[in-house]
């Protein structure tokens, strides 16, 4: 825990990026719930295997094309492939590996929804299968953004048959997802989701080991590294790790926990960029653009840093918690309000 | 043998034992296949089958379900919930304040049309009047009547309106009081509060204590207030529930194959426990041996006097044949377990510390 100093910039001011984006794992839109429904099934073992038919995938490939050209409409400024397929929301990496069996019915943190608990009962090997979609992806957009669950979540969320050792597992983990991101085509963003660190906070030296493992799956890739927790805050000593990590932008819920994450940030800085997660991911309450953007100004007056190099604006959560026709509306607001703040520097 | 007045006025006239296991049902049944199709049909806007058919389908559905239950032999009935689509969605469609958006995931290609709340929510026509007297009308025995309760309806739905869910909770309760108290009005003596949502997020049982005062404020001591929580980590919850004034718990435990059993050994289980004995989630019929095991570990936790007989949850996802099965094999495991009782052949040692009261 040697990085507890301050690391924005107290140089000469530059100019603040305001950059609109999301955590990805977006609602499907609703003829494709329709269709997947009709050619997939309801039940546990119809959920995406990673070998899915062509009928299935050309649903996916179409639906993915809208959710981009949704995105480019709304105006935001960098591009997430959707994530449609992930059945198992951020366990889906492992869920679709072979060297995972998925089991029970199991529930997906403090939310109504459930996925598949994943077994890991070998070695994990490198998969390809979110990259896959990235390549399908990248051919839309020339502002793509990757999207993964964080090491400690992904391991969090699975249960361990193969390594035995809660550090080895993790180390695999993260072994697997930088394996993972090194296949990515050229992406400007990597966002790295992790509520486990905030849900299921790591004790003494685990939390240490969550930071490495950051870092390791952040170094696998050129493009800017966002480590976005939601849920809260996170505890002292888990921040001031994950300070450790060589990643670019921390993320902050500010929906779940202002007080806290501006605690944090006062007390031990934060990277030159920043993501702010303003927009509640869970409830169908459209903001104001205007609104966002004062909450923008408002963390910002609080800190006692001269200027960001980066604000990301998202929401604080992924979105497939909303109605599809909400979620559309949320991603607008977010495009409006980085807009608006971008004018508001200016 | 102590007697249970609250749950001795369901007892059956001619019932054949001395002992009394009362057997019910959690409330939802398969809806025939032919009242799916009348639903196609009524939402066909090129069909002449009209609101007034689709009634008639759901009022035949209604007395056939019921008439169903009555042949299983339970002793309170249901109208298997045919004239309900899913339990929170059907209140929402009733209560003013709320508004529909689409389809949101739950897991999989499973989806529901989860409602906001965007103003003040409001009581204006009853919701499940007329679903009772239908139903009471249609049966000469005891009808139990299962209404979502506040938390589970705020919790599962969309917050736009109010400061915090557990203020949407309190003013939903008020609503849920207002309902309960013109049914019991119509004449129902057996309400099941169904509060799903609490055993997903235990650390709110204050919430719900709090609202199930508001709901039973003012209603009649002899009216049957029963909860039904299910699939959840019960150790997190009790002993905290025997503070609610209800008069029953519907548990789920038949599902975990009793593992969560001891919970409720210590302290004494105070209420009356309606024990799943038959899980909804195989599409089996246990025989009639296994479920009067089951009844049995019931006995573990609480005297005869206090033990309902009852599947785990709803039962509307199983073969309509199955559902029945469990049904009737159910009721006969429960006159087997209590002409045992009369016999005085089962000897259960309950390992809470509880005075010599039988």
């Amino acid at each position: 825990m040697e990085n507890i100093k301050r690391r924005y910039s107290l140089a000469a001011p530059t100019m603040t990026e305001y950059v609109s984006t999301t955590p990805g794992l977006f609602p499907l839109p609703d003829w494709a719930k329709d269709d997947l429904s009709d050619l997939k099934g309801h039940q546990k073992h119809d959920l995406i295997g990673g070998d899915e038919g062509e009928e299935i995938a050309s649903v996916y490939e179409q639906a993915r094309a809208e959710v981009i050209e949704g995105q480019q409409d709304a105006g935001l400024d960098r591009v997430v492939e959707g994530q449609l397929r992930w059945d198992d929301m951020l366990a889906h990496p492992l869920a679709v590996h072979d060297n995972v069996e998925t089991r029970g019915i199991v529930r997906y943190y403090d939310n109504n929804n459930f996925y598949r608990e994943p077994v890991v009962s070998g070695d994990l090997e490198f998969s390809g299968d979110v990259a896959g979609e990235l390549e399908a992806a990248s051919e839309l957009t020339d502002d793509l953004q990757a999207v993964l669950p964080g090491p400690y979540s992904l391991a969090d969320l699975a249960t361990d048959e193969q390594y035995g050792d809660e550090a080895e597992f993790l180390g695999a983990i993260a072994d697997f997802l930088a394996g993972e991101v090194d296949a990515f085509p050229d992406v400007e963003t990597l966002f790295l989701l992790e509520p486990s660190l905030v849900e299921n906070a790591p004790e003494d030296g685990t939390d240490e080991r969550a930071s490495e493992a950051i870092d390791q799956v952040a170094s696998a890739t050129d493009a800017d590294v966002v480590v976005q927790p939601y849920w809260g805050a996170l505890e002292e000593k888990v921040y001031a790790h994950l300070l450790d990590a060589d990643i670019d932008a921390v993320g902050f819920d500010f929906v779940a926990n202002q007080d806290d994450n501006l605690y944090n940030i006062q007390e031990y800085g934060a990277p030159a960029d920043i993501s702010l997660g303003l927009a509640d991911g869970q409830n169908t309450l459209v903001e104001d653009p205007e609104a966002i953007r004062d909450r923008v100004d408002w963390v910002e007056g609080q800190l006692p840093v001269a200027e960001f190099e980066t604000v990301y604006l998202t929401t604080n959560t992924e979105t497939f918690y909303l109605p599809y026709a909400k979620y559309e509306e949320k991603l607008a607001v977010l495009a409006e309000a980085a807009d608006l703040a971008e004018v508001t520097v200016a | 043998m102590s007697t249970n007045e609250n749950k001795d006025q369901f007892r059956p006239e001619d019932h054949e034992n001395d002992h009394f296991l009362l057997t019910t049902v959690v409330g939802s049944y398969p809806k025939p296949k032919w009242l799916n199709r009348a639903k196609e049909l009524y939402q066909d806007p090129d069909h002449g089958f009209d609101e007034d058919d689709y009634q008639e389908a759901k009022d035949d559905a209604a007395r056939l379900i019921t008439n169903e239950h009555e042949r299983a032999g339970l002793d309170v009935v249901v109208d298997g919930e045919m004239r309900r689509n899913e339990m929170v969605e059907f209140f929402a469609h009733r209560i003013e304040g709320y508004e529909f958006n689409g389809p949101v995931k739950v897991w999989g290609h499973n989806y529901f049309d989860k409602p906001s709340v965007v103003s003040e929510v409001e009581y204006t026509d009853s919701w499940l009047v007329d679903e009772y007297e239908f139903t009471a009308e249609a049966t000469d025995r005891p009808v139990k009547v299962p209404i979502t309760g506040p938390y589970t309806l705020a919790n599962w739905s969309f917050n736009e309106a109010y400061e915090d869910d557990d203020e949407l909770t309190l003013a939903l309760a008020d609503l849920v009081n207002e309902e309960i108290e013109k049914l019991v009005d119509a004449g129902a003596r057996y309400i099941q509060i169904d509060e799903p949502a609490l055993a997903t997020t235990p650390d709110d049982h204050a919430i719900v204590g709090e609202a199930l005062e508001q709901i039973v404020a003012d209603i009649p001591d002899e009216v049957r207030i029963g909860l039904h929580v299910c699939y959840g980590d019960y150790s997190r919850i009790y002993p905290e529930i025997l503070e609610f004034p209800v008069d029953e718990f519907d548990l789920e435990l038949a599902n975990g194959d009793y593992d969560q059993l001891d919970v409720f050994k210590d302290p004494e289980f105070t209420a009356d426990l309606a024990l799943g004995v038959t899980d909804v989630h195989v599409a089996e019929v246990e025989s009639v041996e296994q479920i009067e095991e089951n009844i049995k570990k019931g006995l573990e936790v609480v005297p005869p006097e206090q033990l309902v007989v009852s599947p785990d949850c709803g039962v509307k996802l199983l073969p309509r044949e199955v559902a029945y099965g469990k049904m009737a094999n159910m009721v006969e495991a429960a006159r087997n377990v209590e002409a045992d009782l009369d016999e005085g052949t089962i000897d259960i040692e309950r390992d809470t510390a509880a005075p010599a009261d039988d």
